[in-house]
């Protein structure tokens, strides 16, 4: 006797979300039975392995019809097929477009192309991903992606709108879009030390400050021909950026930036002998990253720049995270009194958000 | 020129891309009635279109409006070449034509084709102006109401039931005519689904023109089926039951009573007029039955097709005043001619209903059933479809006969279905033989001081028990006893029927879900041989599945059985039967006796051994099934009962199959004849393995119960969660040296598998029960069996549960010692108490919990029922829908249940008959045989919901699924179904929102009540 036919058809379209958790994950029929034997299932229910293979392979097929809508979720909402409570869309929304961890770190930066996909293989070896699962995230970033690429306005918005994640998801599509837009290299060996959640910290604040909508000047401009305003940065800006160079390059004004900064911070820091050696050299790494963003290639290092320029130098003198952060708004606001500098609002918008990077990637 | 028909294209949405090249769509849309046609603009490059086209008007009989589909057409333009089809929408504008429904059609109904399913939406409004006709020679009988449900529609009152009415129309099926040899599937398909939409229009016209002949209005219970006969052609045919329903028209007066049953109750005995209104908000109550003193009377005996087929035998008046004598004296015997009269005009004196307004059952005779085996030929001539009426007209007579040899002048719960394989058909007919209450039955208001004082001296709930055959002169050989509810009148040990539980039934602890299951291998054969060899095995079939039913109603400590269902499939080389229903133990009949096994060769000492170990597992089950279903009848000492009656039959065994069958009906001599206990004799392997599998059905996890008919038993206070599902399997038996033992086991193991499976994946839902569980068999090739099961799961509250049932057993108690005479007082007790020991649905707690102390804090109860698992429906509603709050689609509840637990149905829109097919070449790509069934359910689930809404209703109840007809063709990679369901659209209201007036019910409820009483004293 076998079993030609099995299907069991809702008129509530019946969810089960550790079967689609182990969907999700990318396991087979059998492992996933496997898996649910062990979770202990058959001794609270009592039923049989006959059962939960009947009962998995029916809730799988029912995940893979969803798939389909769960691409573009406003159509699951408004599908006539499956009748699902909204709190029960928004999980299954919710669960399919989340990631892992260890496999967004791989993919973080990357171009969202068919090589990167073929790479998906060695990634699922290394971190222990199923493949299917790295192929889901993998698609979901390219699918959000290709959706916002071409669309003005708010980046989170977008993403929100379109494909109805929640506040705290789409922030974390944003800061994937644009990492994947800008191909900032993250996968080093000495940037390993970060999490996604450093970057996607440093992501927001660069959009919010660094790229053209930051400005909020585009919308008066209809006819701008810039029209992904988030995901770019705002090209005038690291332009401009080229004259804090004067900020090193004078002898004269790095000295008495230097003097302005160890007046203050005298007594104040437990590593001010080590901060007053190496000023110059701080210095001129930050100053010098900031000039060179007009090169794409040197867009691409900034966080390799920014860890071998000043993380590695502060974290070899053990510096503590406490004067990291009064170093860096010591050092910010100090150039406000350089009577010679005249760009102070180009200094502020560029370390400002530098050194809200700085001090979340400054750690161990 | 009685009708216009006007239509109105609006929009689509979620197109499929038909140009590759473009990635877009140039739709258009055809709108066809009849032979006219329009067509909407093209909506170039968009797969969201939005035609907002004019009013496309139809200038229609209403003969056409009854009979003809709206058919919509969605195309892709196409310069170069023919206009692709994307799909069709079919519109049934029946429900428009009746005032009182839906009054225009509006919103998105899915595009659907029968090659690729739904591919988008499309958004119309319908609207239908009506002129009056009259035209005494009409074809029309616009205005008739339908309803599948088999019970008097909430918010109508039934003013006379008149009984039965049927219909069939026949034509060539377009699948075998010659063109589709030349036509695609697609267009095949189309031409099917279009002629069915046509045949079940004239055939709802045609019964509806009976109606009005019969002076009706409405026909209730209304059952519509197709029987592919394939070569010889296509049968459409309904049966219902024609009545007069009045609409309960002013919603305030009748709001109290509709609100909460606790309520409605007290009303009822002082109201003229039975409110139906009082069955219908839901499970029977304990309590019903004290007020009820009149309800129905009268008997039962056991299930089976009587054996007599002279009529002239049977006991028709003599059975009447035998037991009458006793009871109701002269009011009796004038009621049963009353009765007889009124039934006599009509040629088939049957109902489909399967509960009754409060007095209609007087007594319940038992289930007569009737099948015939014959050989379809070709339809000639579609216009006269005799020889297929003449088949009926042959069972429907046999049934009538049966009711007639047990003593009854009519048939509830009646139905007919149809199996159908290669040339060979068997059509079946089963009901309850029933004696009825001749008050409903006739025109003009019957009442008088006869029925208010016959009313008065029936005792409550165990009237419909007592036998309405002349004990001295019964059909069968069965064993009666007084009843043990009012000592006065005879009933049997078992009863088993075809209806639901009656409201006013005392029934002890809980009800469930009651199975045989049977197979037997035929060897294959062509025409008579074929026919000749499956009427030689039905009669033992019928046999067997009864004898399963009755050893498992006594493995489960029951005495009774509702809700039978038993379904005789036949395929190639076997017969399959299914017997389902709904075991109770009934206050009024005896405990039901043990089973007692005996062995052949007493002297063997291991054997003998084997078999006191088999009576131990058999006396355990029973035990531990007493205690699972909360079975502890009082006990009564055996002086009140009086001697048992003196009987005929001392001996126990089982009748090996006496039957003598006939030609085409078979006739059955089912009684075993009993005393205390059932012996099962094993004499051969073969009853070993009985014994076996009677053991092997596993009983439900615990928190779940099932059962097959609208509520169960023992259960009244469900929470508005509910889930209704449709499960579908087929299994393939392997072809070698198969056994009756082993078929009988795959098809046991089959059915147990689904069942356990249905209660793992609804294990959330916990505590829960699955009502109207229905099962249908199949055999759609040699080696196949598909069994497809539509049921609802709907939780309930534990808490109140174990109360009620201390209530209830407690009260049951009291019955048993309240005599006749303390009848009168019940009235006023009710007034008072009623209320608080009455838990229903979860919406009334508050009320109830202000003014009872039933122990459990209200705080507590409020938040079992806020608790709905988010997976169910409980939840769906708007304010609950937080983060995706721009969902457009709207919640619309199905279930095959007439009614919706917490909810109030406001209004009925309309009866929904839908006939899709679906084929695929592609069946690997589309998931396989079980990927493809799924979606195309799913699709019929969304199509149905989409219907409702756009009607403006939010629930279809009484849902049916009545064909589920799946071929496949894996080597050619193809696979087609047939799929048809029927329920009526509903509007509800949850009883939540009409509290705000329920406030102040209490007060303005006892006023009625008591100015009754009054009047009755």
């Amino acid at each position: 006797m076998t079993s030609e036919l099995d299907i069991f058809v809702g008129n509530t379209t019946l969810i089960d979300e550790d079967v689609y958790r182990l969907w999700l994950d990318g396991y087979s029929v059998g492992d996933a039975v496997a898996l649910r034997v062990r979770s202990g299932i058959l001794e609270q229910t009592g039923a049989t392995a006959a059962v939960l293979q009947s009962d998995t392979m029916d809730h799988y097929r029912t995940f893979h019809m969803l798939e389909r809508l769960l691409h573009a979720p406003p159509k699951l909402l408004h599908q006539l097929i499956y009748q699902i409570p909204p709190s029960r869309q928004a999980l299954l929304i919710e669960r399919y477009y989340a990631f892992d961890e260890a496999f967004v770190r791989e993919v973080l930066g990357k171009k969202l192309s068919k090589g990167t996909k073929k790479d998906l293989d060695d990634i699922s070896t290394k971190t222990g991903i199923t493949l299917k699962s790295c192929r889901r995230q993998f698609d979901n970033f390219k699918r959000v992606f290709k959706v916002v690429e071409e669309m003005r306005g708010s980046l989170v918005d977008n993403i929100q709108q379109h494909f109805l994640l929640s506040d705290r998801l789409a922030r974390d599509y944003a800061a994937i879009v644009f990492f994947a837009n800008n191909r900032f290299e993250t996968g080093k060996k000495k940037l390993q030390y970060l999490s996604f959640g450093d970057f996607a910290f440093c992501a927001e604040l660069m959009i919010q400050n660094w790229t053209l909508g930051a400005v909020g000047e585009a919308p008066t401009d209809p006819d701008s021909q810039v029209d992904d305003m988030d995901m770019d940065l705002d090209k005038e800006f690291l332009q401009d950026l080229k004259e804090l160079k004067v900020l090193v390059a004078d002898k004269d004004l790095l000295d008495l930036h230097k003097s302005l900064v160890c007046t203050a911070l005298r007594g104040k820091l437990g590593v001010f002998s080590e901060m007053e050696a190496n000023f110059k050299n701080l210095s001129r790494g930050l100053v010098n990253v900031a000039t060179k963003l007009t090169h794409n290639k040197d867009v691409r290092d900034l966080f390799v720049d920014l860890v071998e320029k000043f993380v590695e130098p502060c974290r070899s003198d053990h510096w503590p995270l406490s004067d990291v952060r009064l170093f860096l708004n010591q050092y910010s606001a100090s150039v406000h009194s350089l009577d010679g500098f005249r760009h102070q609002a180009l200094w502020d918008r560029y370390m400002g958000t530098l050194r809200g990077c700085l001090l979340r990637l400054y750690h161990d | 020129m009685p009708g216009k028909l006007k239509v109105k294209i609006v929009a689509g949405r979620h197109l499929p891309v038909m140009d590759r090249a473009s990635d877009l769509t140039d739709a258009f849309v055809e709108v066809k009635f009849g032979n006219t046609t329009f067509k909407t603009d093209v909506y170039p490059k968009s797969l969201n279109p939005q035609w907002n086209s004019e009013w496309f008007k139809f200038e229609v009989d209403d003969e056409d409006l009854q009979d003809e589909p709206l058919q919509i057409t969605v195309l892709d333009h196409d310069t170069y070449s023919a206009n692709d089809a994307i799909g069709k929408v079919y519109i049934d504008i029946d429900p428009l034509l009746y005032s009182e429904a839906a009054t225009v059609i509006s919103g998105w109904f899915p595009i659907y084709d029968t090659i690729h399913g739904i591919r988008g939406e499309i958004n119309v409004v319908v609207k239908v102006d009506l002129f009056n006709d009259l035209n005494r020679f009409r074809q029309s009988s616009c205005g008739v109401k339908f309803f599948c449900t088999t019970s008097i529609p909430k918010c109508y009152r039934a003013v006379i039931i008149h009984g039965f009415v049927e219909e069939l129309v026949v034509n060539e099926d377009p699948e075998y005519q010659w063109i589709d040899r030349i036509r695609t599937p697609r267009a095949s398909n189309e031409a099917r689904q279009r002629l069915i939409s046509l045949m079940s229009g004239e055939l709802q016209r045609k019964i509806g023109l009976k109606v009005l002949e019969m002076r009706g209005n409405a026909v209730v219970g209304y059952l519509q089926c197709f029987d592919l006969e394939g070569e010889s052609g296509l049968v459409v045919r309904a049966i219902g039951t024609a009545c007069t329903l009045d609409k309960l028209s002013s919603p305030a007066a009748f709001l109290p009573a509709c609100n909460s049953p606790s309520k409605e109750m007290k009303e009822i005995p002082f109201n003229e007029d039975p409110n139906p209104n009082t069955h219908s908000s839901g499970p029977s109550t304990p309590l019903k039955n004290q007020t009820y003193s009149f309800s129905p009377s009268k008997s039962y005996s056991r299930q089976s097709s009587s054996s007599d087929t002279d009529l002239s035998l049977t006991p028709k008046t003599g059975m009447g005043s035998g037991s009458a004598g006793k009871e109701g004296g002269p009011f009796k015997a004038l009621l049963r001619q009353q009765t007889q009269s009124a039934l006599e005009q009509r040629e088939f004196p049957f109902f489909t209903l399967t509960a009754f307004p409060p007095g209609f059952l007087v007594h319940v005779g038992g289930v007569v059933s009737a099948r015939s085996v014959k050989l379809l030929d070709r339809i000639h001539n579609p216009d006269e479809p005799e020889t297929r009426d003449a088949w009926w007209a042959e069972i429907r007579q046999e049934i009538k006969s049966h009711a007639k040899a047990l003593g009854c002048h009519a048939v509830v719960g009646y139905s007919e279905s149809t199996s159908i394989c290669e040339e060979v058909c068997i059509l079946s007919a089963s009901g309850t033989a029933a004696v009825l209450n001749p008050r409903f039955l006739q025109d003009g208001t019957v009442e008088g001081c006869l029925e208010q004082r016959l009313e008065e001296n029936l005792p409550a709930g165990c009237g419909f028990c007592h036998i309405p055959y002349d004990e001295l002169n019964m059909p069968f050989p069965a064993h009666l006893t007084y009843c043990y509810n009012c000592r006065k009148q005879k009933v049997p040990d078992v009863l088993f029927t075809t209806i639901d539980l009656p409201t006013d039934a005392t029934v002890i602890g809980k009800g469930c879900l009651i199975q045989a299951r049977l197979c037997r291998l035929k060897k294959k054969a062509q025409a008579e041989a074929n026919a000749t060899a499956i009427s030689n095995l039905l009669p033992f079939m019928e046999y067997e599945v009864h004898t399963q039913l009755m050893n498992k109603l006594k493995l489960k400590g029951m005495n009774a059985l509702f809700g039978l269902r038993i379904q005789i499939t036949v395929g190639e080389n076997m017969l399959m039967g299914l017997a389902s229903a709904t075991g109770v133990y009934l206050a009024a009949l005896p405990t039901p006796g043990g089973i007692q096994i005996a062995g052949k060769t007493p002297n063997d000492g291991s054997y003998e051994q084997h078999i006191s170990h088999m009576q131990k597992k058999i006396n355990d089950t029973i035990a531990k099934n007493k205690e699972l279903y909360e079975i502890n009848p009082p006990e009564i000492s055996e002086e009140i009962i009086g001697s048992p009656i003196p009987e005929p039959r001392q001996r126990s065994r089982l009748l090996r199959s006496q039957s003598e069958s006939s030609d085409e009906v078979t006739e059955l001599d089912l009684s075993h004849g009993k005393k205390d206990a059932f012996v099962l004799e094993i004499d051969d392997t073969d009853a070993m393995e009985d014994v076996h599998s009677l053991l092997t059905d596993v009983p439900p996890p615990s928190g779940f119960y099932s059962c097959n008919t609208e509520i169960m038993p023992g259960i009244n206070n469900w929470t508005s969660e509910i889930q209704m599902f449709t499960s579908v399997r087929v299994i393939r038996l392997s072809s070698l040296n198969l056994t009756n033992q082993a078929l009988n086991k795959n098809f046991n193991d089959l059915c147990e598998n689904l069942l356990k499976s249905l209660y793992f994946k609804l294990r959330s839902m916990i505590p829960c029960c699955l009502c109207h569980v229905n099962f249908t068999v199949s055999l759609p090739e040699d080696e196949l069996i598909q069994v497809t099961v539509t049921a609802v799961a709907i939780t309930f509250d534990k808490n109140q549960a174990l109360q009620t049932t201390k209530a209830h057993v407690e009260k049951s108690l009291q019955r048993a010692s309240t005599d006749n005479e303390e009848l009168l007082q019940f009235p006023l007790e009710l007034c008072s108490d009623s209320l608080p020991s009455h838990p229903f649905p979860p919406a009334k707690e508050h009320l109830e919990s202000a003014s009872s102390n039933s122990g459990i804090p209200a705080a507590q109860r409020a938040v079992t029922v806020e608790k709905t698992s988010p997976m169910g429906e409980g939840n769906f509603r708007n304010r609950s829908a937080a983060p995706c709050a721009n969902s457009t689609v709207g919640v619309v509840k199905m279930t095959p249940l007439s009614f919706i637990p917490g909810a109030k149905i406001t209004k009925y829109l309309g009866i929904i008959n839908m006939f899709f097919i679906r084929e695929t070449t592609s069946l690997r790509e589309e998931g396989g045989v079980s990927g493809f069934l799924h979606a195309f359910i799913a699709e019929v689930f969304a199509m149905v919901r989409a219907h409702v809404a756009a009607l403006g209703g939010n629930a279809v109840v009484s849902y049916i699924m009545k064909q589920c007809v799946f071929m496949e063709n894996p080597n050619k990679n193809q696979a087609q179904c047939l799929i048809n369901v029927s329920g009526d659209a509903v509007v509800f209201a949850r009883e939540s929102e009409l509290e705000v007036v329920s406030t102040q019910q209490p007060a303005a409820n006892c006023q009625p009540a008591c100015t009754g009483g009054e009047v009755t004293t």
